[in-house]
């Protein structure tokens, strides 16, 4: 079956990079975010664990 | 999706591919006005809750919170988009206003509520978490898609979900509900009858062509006065009732009974004034001094708690 691409708008496209923008940012907030909860929560039992 | 390829032989506007939307319009989807109300009750809630919950923690539990309730803020508007278009006061939202579809918005609401569902019960406790879930199931479900349209009673029943924050807050450091914390819901519950009331006064004409069964619609604006001046007068001691449980000083109890009283006083404004432009004026004094009325009333408990005087 042949396809066909759907061509994006100027505004589209502006859209599309801040949103990229905003999710890249969110991603990286939530890693650094998980981190640090896994340290808090741990404390020093961080390094307390079963070999 | 911005970017796909259709079958050929589809006409290109059969389907509305979206990708329109900036980050502004997602943030408008969340409803920010609403989600500040969310974080405040929320904080003043999870200061006040006993034990010791690291401060890190803290700011998580009220970060989660004020997603899951942005989440419900878009899902809302994913269901109501026809309400919306029609009233004047939110036809410019985003879906309306053609930048962001349904299927986005709705996509976009569910990622944001199991998101700051499961991350509540790992950085708090389950409890939360499931008092987070059920306010959202409450707000979507319950409010926006049954009763809204339903009954005039919508936003009295509906008013729960608007105030359960506080309650999450308290049971993210706690794990459980306590006489303060369903003291602290009980204010916002009291509250939101009079204060939508008000503002369905204004926008009376808005909700008859939506078709939303808002009481001034349904019984008519006389009834919605008396029942804004019941509820202003069971407010007043919902609103002490910090003090008179013993959970805030005589100083608290002193101002909230003014608060209580200017608020019954703007109420009482509302139920003598009930023709043309100066009921509107009334109705709108109202609507406004009972956002400043919850705002004091949670910035007072907020500083008795955060100075130790209770």
């Amino acid at each position: 079956m042949s396809k066909q691409k759907a061509v994006l708008s100027d505004e589209q496209v502006k859209a599309r990079r801040g949103r990229s923008v905003a999710l890249a940012v969110t991603l990286a907030v939530l890693v650094a975010m998980f981190y640090v909860i896994t340290i808090v929560k741990l404390g020093p039992g961080i390094m307390d664990r079963p070999m | 999706m911005t970017m796909v390829e259709q079958s050929q032989g589809l006409h290109e506007d059969a389907v509305d591919l979206g990708g329109r939307g900036s980050v502004s319009d997602y943030i408008a989807l969340l409803k920010p006005r609403v989600m500040s109300l969310v974080v405040f009750t929320a904080a003043v809630g999870l200061v006040m809750a006993p034990g010791n919950q690291h401060p890190f923690l803290s700011f998580i539990s009220i970060l989660c919170i004020a997603i899951g309730g942005g989440a419900s803020g878009a899902l809302n508007m994913w269901w109501d988009a026809d309400i919306d278009a029609v009233m004047s006061r939110t036809k410019k939202r985003p879906i309306p206003a053609g930048k962001i579809t349904r299927a986005e918005a709705f996509a976009f609401g569910m990622v944001l509520s199991f998101g700051s569902v499961l991350t509540l019960g790992l950085v708090a406790n389950w409890f939360a978490a499931a008092l987070l879930a059920f306010t959202i199931f409450f707000y979507v479900v319950i409010y926006t898609m049954w009763l809204k349209r339903s009954t005039p009673q919508n936003i009295v029943i509906g008013g729960a979900a608007g105030a359960l924050p506080p309650m999450v807050g308290w049971a993210a450091v706690t794990g459980d509900v306590s006489l303060v914390s369903i003291a602290l819901f009980m204010i916002t519950f009291t509250w939101t009858p009079p204060h939508f009331w008000a503002l369905a006064l204004v926008k009376n004409g808005d909700y008859q062509d939506a078709g939303v069964p808002m009481l001034p619609v349904v019984a008519g604006e006389t009834a919605t006065r008396h029942q804004i001046v019941l509820y202003s007068l069971l407010l007043l001691p919902v609103g002490m009732s910090p003090y008179l449980l013993g959970f805030a000083t005589e100083v608290f109890g002193v101002g909230s009974a003014v608060l209580g009283l200017i608020f019954l006083g703007y109420a009482v404004r509302v139920w003598r004034i009930r023709e043309g432009e100066p009921a509107k004026k009334a109705a709108m004094s109202l609507f406004k001094f009972s956002l400043f009325y919850l705002m004091l009333i949670f910035a007072g408990l907020l500083a008795e708690n955060v100075m130790g005087l209770v």
